[in-house]
């Protein structure tokens, strides 16, 4: 099914798409009002923009110097070209330390290597350890948001959940309850999972080290508690210098949950004693993307959810709809990069509207890559053939004034003759009724009460 | 004299004769040369914005042959403006084609930034709402952008509080998109629709009488969902308001 078919499936439940889109938008005021806090919002924008811009056009050398750094600091590195080799680095790691049970904090990229299947498969179990995640588990669902993955449950679901598998009383559904409850599970979880699986949200060429950024201190708790600490990072992850963190802290939390900063901001340099730290950087799909000229700075993404927050198509049609790990504007222009033909119909999943541009704190010409990745989309066969017939028609009619008078008139006569066979011929009149049609085009009107007028 | 070029969009012509005459007529009492070239069709955006920009060559040589010979190109149309000079191209006069794309000028933004005009006679005795077309806030900077923290100003705006008797109310949501994306209002149906019916609630709640706004296509879309709702809230484009003398008993559709 396309974003459009599972987007009307959405909008069948009305009062759900309200709640979804207003619970998103009050995220996006909170992001409004903690941008204008900051003196200088839109200068911090440009540098952190300007940082990107200097990785990407950098990143082999980049990567290396992380590469280095971070072996002296004894930490152990590994390259995965794609998910499949993600997946089976982790699993050798597990297996050769003997271990049957990890715990994970929040890491998109381990969604996009779809790692919790593969290592299940093996028989080794994942607990997700981020709260939104944990639910999204036992509820086997995917996320449909990239910071809060639980978005589209309402906390009722989140008690039946918590009832069914937490032992809370039924009918609980106070946050603060479930949250205390998901808390003592999690505790023991913590305390017998000897491997911990994070994300990495920066890491740092010049020193080798890395940063993760949770709201539950949940990586920290994993990570420090564990014999193996594994972070999966995508190359795209680096920054050049320690002192370029403050700039992409300072935005992270404020453009995408309108915090002034995450609750945790755990630096990570080096395994303690007697542990091992292992990270693999993965590529999966991302260096194709750095080839394409109008779609690499798609890269320079920090996944702060931001411009899925006020997206007026995101929030209204909901995660799942766009199929992919990263949903939303970024997610559009983000999937056709892996497969054109699968993901075709997403950057058609918008308005232009330009608000996702404005709201990005590293600059992305998200909107401006949604056009031309129709343009590519369509040069390269993956738009409908119906709509393809339609376009050459149009251009045909629009390129000679006269076919497109002719082509004006009867449209017109139609519309006013037989309004209703016309509203039965497009989908405009599901929801809207059709323009009424005029007798006379301004041209008409111009031609008599200008041309005519002044001979 | 300056001369202008009329530019109204191919919808605009067939569908909304009134606002293009208003239009013209707002232009003409500035005593400006106006003409409006009769063999112009549609910028092409319906066909860009599907991905078949490469389509577009028709309606480019077109363009540019009805209106290099003007000072400035004016369209009352954000959208059709913006199309126009951001993709304004040509195989083999390109130059031309991007002198010709500079000189062509939204109607809000040619009256405030190319006339600066600094009073209007023009009354319109109701309460009004304005909507953003998100190509004329976002892509020509008609005003200052909800999502930027930049100073706050308005070019529709102050050209509305010139109208006597007007009164501008204000929106929950300043600037969100009504969801009319060209094609995407078939193709996404659901979403567009819902989106419209969102942005129109906004503006009937707000007491407004006529929702106005510098693109017609969003104001046909939003009169779509108001009539299906038998709501009293009407659209009006922007110029029909600025050049309304005889306010009381406007009749915007004829
Ligand atoms: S594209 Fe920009 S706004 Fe969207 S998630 Fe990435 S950094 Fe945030």
């Amino acid at each position: 099914m396309d974003h459009a078919s599972l987007a009307s499936t959405f909008n069948k439940d009305e009062p759900r798409v309200d709640w979804h889109d207003e619970s998103l938008w009050w995220v996006r005021q909170k992001r409004d009002l903690q941008a204008r806090s900051v003196a200088d919002w839109e200068v911090l924008r440009e540098v952190a923009s300007a940082i990107k811009n200097n990785v990407l056009a950098n990143l082999g050398t980049y990567l290396q110097a992380f590469e280095s750094h971070a072996i002296k600091r004894g930490i152990v590195v590994h390259w995965a070209a794609d998910a499949g080799e993600h997946n089976a680095i982790i699993h050798r790691i597990l297996e050769e330390n003997r271990i049957t049970a990890m715990v994970k904090s929040k890491s998109m990229l381990t969604e996009e290597c779809g790692l919790n299947a593969y290592l299940a498969d093996r028989g080794i179990h994942v607990v997700d350890s981020d709260l939104g995640e944990r639910i999204l588990q036992l509820a086997d669902e995917r996320p449909s948001h990239i910071v809060m993955p639980a978005i589209h449950k309402k906390k009722e679901e989140i008690g039946e959940l918590f009832h069914e598998f937490l032992g809370t009383p039924k009918g609980e559904s106070d946050p603060q309850r479930l949250t205390e409850a998901a808390r003592l599970h999690l505790r023991e979880v913590f305390l017998t999972r000897k491997a911990a699986l994070t994300g990495v949200n920066f890491a740092i060429a010049e020193t080798g080290e890395f940063v993760v950024c949770t709201n539950e201190g949940n990586a920290d708790m994993g990570a420090h508690l564990s014999d193996v600490h594994i972070a999966s990072m995508g190359i795209e992850k680096l920054i050049p210098q320690r002192e370029h963190l403050g700039v992409f802290l300072r935005l992270l939390a404020r453009s995408g949950t309108g915090q002034p900063i995450t609750t945790y901001s755990s630096h990570f340099s080096g395994p303690r004693q007697g542990q091992q730290m292992h990270i693999v950087i993965v590529d999966n799909g991302r260096s194709t993307q750095l080839g394409r000229a109008d779609f690499k700075a798609s890269l320079k993404c920090i996944r702060c959810g931001a411009c899925m927050n006020t997206c007026p198509v995101y929030r209204r049609s909901g995660g799942y709809s766009y199929r992919t790990t990263v949903a939303g504007p970024i997610g559009s222009i983000l999937a056709p990069n892996l497969d054109m033909r699968d993901y075709a119909d997403l950057p058609f999943a918008s308005t232009l509207c330009g608000s996702c541009t404005n709201v990005c704190p590293v600059k992305i010409d998200i909107h401006e890559q949604l056009y031309k990745w129709r343009q590519v989309l369509a040069k390269e066969g993956h738009v409908a053939h119906s709509k393809s017939l339609l376009m050459k028609g149009a251009a045909a009619v629009l390129s000679r004034p006269s076919w497109y008078q002719v082509s004006g008139k009867l449209l017109r006569w139609f519309l006013r003759h037989f309004p209703k066979i016309a509203s039965k011929f497009t989908k405009w009149s599901d929801h809207r009724e059709l323009p009424e049609a005029p007798k006379q085009t301004f041209a008409g009107w111009y031609k008599q009460n200008r041309v005519e007028r002044n001979g | 004299m300056m001369t202008v070029g009329l530019f109204i969009p191919c919808y605009m012509d067939q569908l909304y004769p009134n606002a293009a005459i208003a239009t013209l007529e707002l232009l003409e009492g500035l005593s400006l040369d106006v003409v409006y070239p009769l063999h112009q069709t549609c910028c092409g955006q319906p066909l860009a914005n599907s991905g078949f920009s490469h389509l577009t060559q028709g309606c480019n040589a077109l363009f540019i042959e009805n209106f290099s010979r003007f000072d400035y190109v004016v369209c009352p149309s954000g959208s059709c403006a913006l199309h126009i000079k951001e993709h304004l191209s040509s195989l083999n006069q390109q130059e031309d084609a991007t002198a010709l794309a500079s000189r062509v000028y939204e109607l809000v933004e040619f009256l405030t930034d190319v006339i600066k005009i600094q009073a209007l006679d023009a009354s319109f005795p109701h309460k009004v709402s304005l909507h953003h077309s998100c190509h004329s806030l976002r892509g020509l900077y008609l005003a200052q952008m909800s999502e930027l923290s930049s100073p706050t100003f308005s070019k529709p705006n102050d050209l509305l509080n010139m109208v006597d008797g007007l009164e501008l109310v204000k929106l929950e949501r300043s600037d969100e998109c009504c969801g009319f994306g060209g094609t995407f209002c078939v193709f996404e149906e659901a979403v567009s629709a819902k989106m419209g019916k969102d942005r129109v609630d906004d503006h009937v709640v707000s007491g407004s009488e006529y929702i106005t706004s510098s693109d017609m296509s969003c104001l046909m879309h939003m009169e779509g969902i108001l009539k299906r709702n038998h709501s009293a809230t009407k659209v009006i484009h922007i110029a029909e308001i600025l050049n309304s003398k005889s306010a009381p008993n406007i009749e915007p559709k004829g």
